[in-house]
């Protein structure tokens, strides 16, 4: 199956905001492949490192050390983000525009033409449910509307990666329901989906193979049955007896 | 190169939907149209100090748009967290720096074609004398001077740590180059060294913004510069925006951005 994403031997510094104090090292030694078709869930307490580690893949944070790809393209070159999508943890956008602009805005960041932009736009906005408001600006929408662009924004580009950041933080359950039926979906499409999440139950029903982080170290990655059958207990337990135990 | 003119079109948009703007674009408009048309008994001094007036106040609101504007453009995408979907796109950190450089200054120059026709219909409906040259060296000009006002403050807005401290920095500069600017060879040579070199070496490094300042020749109808000259003033303002926008690019890449 081909590499879609792979992360070698990265380890992510940041220097310490107080004088004297030694670097924080947020992400040490990472070596992850995700493959096409896969939906895996990069899970780990707050503060393990995650979203640092989504934020080398995305060129917003430079790595220390080791190098990080998307498609076989180092994450350096903004090329790499052409067939990505990305959610992030807290949805923010241009509030003063409406659904329907915002798209339209990121269509024009991708080159894409207006034909196929008006058809994209369409068919995102009816998949994320808000098609009914879309001539009303962002800043009218509750925050479950908001993060139903945001998933509408990931996906205009019909990326063959999606990176989505806790995209179930913040919404009720049905909420929730309709992102796992989304991600479901895109995994049916043939998608990868490389996502973090809190949400360990949910975790368990969408995705093929987890990665667990802890203090910025990778303690434990394989497929979900794999995992459960090996400590005979359900993903949640597993989490808490490796990060719990420091394994 | 379209992804600048959408990150632009995004700018415009924004200031042309918030109120503050308006308020600061319809009452320059206005007041300049009442100046601008204003003889009073025929007195041609009268006339021309209310013309100055005119122009000192679409000078203040030119500026006053292109570094507030320009101030906040992307500490604002950091506050709001908009840079993060942005730059998660095929969209490179220099793309976002001209994209909101074109965008302030495109908007600053629509609301200065707005004055200077205000201003140049009121002048011309009431002087027997009226140049046209003149008015729109003027406008040009006055176009060149928001284009490095606004990537000056765009600069600032990558190295100074809030918008505030930013626009008020960018204020006194612009204001001091505006007033002074000029001056600074001259009293270079009556100092001692080396504070005469030091100053010799700010009145050469800095931009000479007042190269683009014509109310002179609008308030007395001089004769328009020449060609060459407004050329000269035009490569002068492009490369200071190159390199002020450049500088800007060099801090801005770097920068790492945490969500």
């Amino acid at each position: 199956m081909a590499e879609i994403l792979r992360i070698d031997k990265l380890s992510v510094e940041f220097p310490s905001k107080e004088i004297g104090q030694a670097t924080k090292l947020a992400v040490r030694d990472l070596v992850l492949s995700v493959n096409a078709g896969e939906v895996f869930g990069f899970l780990g307490p707050n503060g393990a490192g995650k979203t640092t580690t989504m934020n080398v893949l995305l060129g917003f944070v430079n790595a220390t050390r080791g190098q990080a790809y998307l498609f076989g393209v180092n994450v350096r070159d903004p090329i790499a983000r052409q067939r990505i999508g990305y959610l992030p943890e807290l949805t923010y956008y241009y509030k003063f525009l409406t659904a329907e602009e915002l798209l339209r805005f990121y269509c024009k960041v991708f080159g894409i033409k207006r034909d196929v932009a008006d058809r994209r736009i369409d068919s995102v906005l009816k998949l994320v449910e808000i098609d009914h408001a879309r001539k009303r600006p962002i800043k009218s929408y509750s925050k479950g509307m908001q993060q139903r662009v945001g998933l509408a924004q990931a996906l205009i580009n019909d990326p063959d990666l999606l990176i989505l950041d806790e995209p179930t933080s913040g919404l009720d359950p049905i909420g929730r329901m309709q992102v796992r039926a989304i991600i479901q979906r895109l995994k049916g499409e043939g998608k990868t989906v490389f996502f973090s999440s809190h949400e360990l139950g949910e975790v368990e029903t969408v995705c093929d193979r987890v990665g667990i982080l802890s203090s910025g170290e990778l303690k434990m990655q394989g497929s979900v049955t794999e995992l459960t059958d090996r400590y005979r207990c359900n993903l949640e337990q597993i989490f808490l007896k490796i990060v719990g135990n420091g394994i | 190169m379209s992804t600048p003119w959408a990150i632009a079109g995004l700018v415009v948009k924004e200031l042309y939907r918030r109120k503050d703007f308006y308020v600061l674009f319809v009452l320059t408009a206005v007041l300049t149209m009442m100046l601008g048309g204003m003889n009073f008994f025929g007195d041609i001094r009268a006339a021309r100090y209310l013309k100055e007036l005119c122009l000192l106040l679409i000078w203040i609101s030119v500026m006053v748009i292109a570094i507030a504007t320009a101030a906040r453009q992307i500490p604002a995408e950091k506050e709001h967290r908009t840079i993060f979907p942005l730059l998660a796109k095929p969209v490179t950190r220099w793309h976002v720096i001209l994209g909101k450089f074109l965008g302030c200054w495109v908007a600053t120059c629509i609301a200065l074609l707005v004055f200077y026709l205000f201003f140049g219909v009121m002048s011309a409906a009431r002087e027997k004398d009226f140049v046209i040259a003149n008015y729109a060296y003027a406008l040009f000009l006055h176009g060149a001077f928001a284009a490095v006002v606004t990537s000056m403050t765009i600069l600032g807005s990558v190295t100074i740590s809030t918008p505030s401290a930013n626009t008020t920095l960018c204020f006194i500069v612009t204001g001091s180059i505006l007033f002074m600017g000029r001056h600074l060879g001259q009293i270079a040579q009556k100092l001692v060294e080396p504070a005469s070199t030091l100053l010799q070496l700010v009145y050469f490094s800095i931009p000479h913004l007042e190269f683009f300042d014509l109310r002179d020749m609008l308030v007395h109808n001089h004769a328009a510069i020449s060609f060459l000259a407004f050329l000269g003033a035009m490569g002068y303002a492009a490369l200071y925006s190159a390199f002020f926008l450049c500088a800007a690019w060099l801090v801005f890449r770097k920068k790492p951005l945490n969500t």
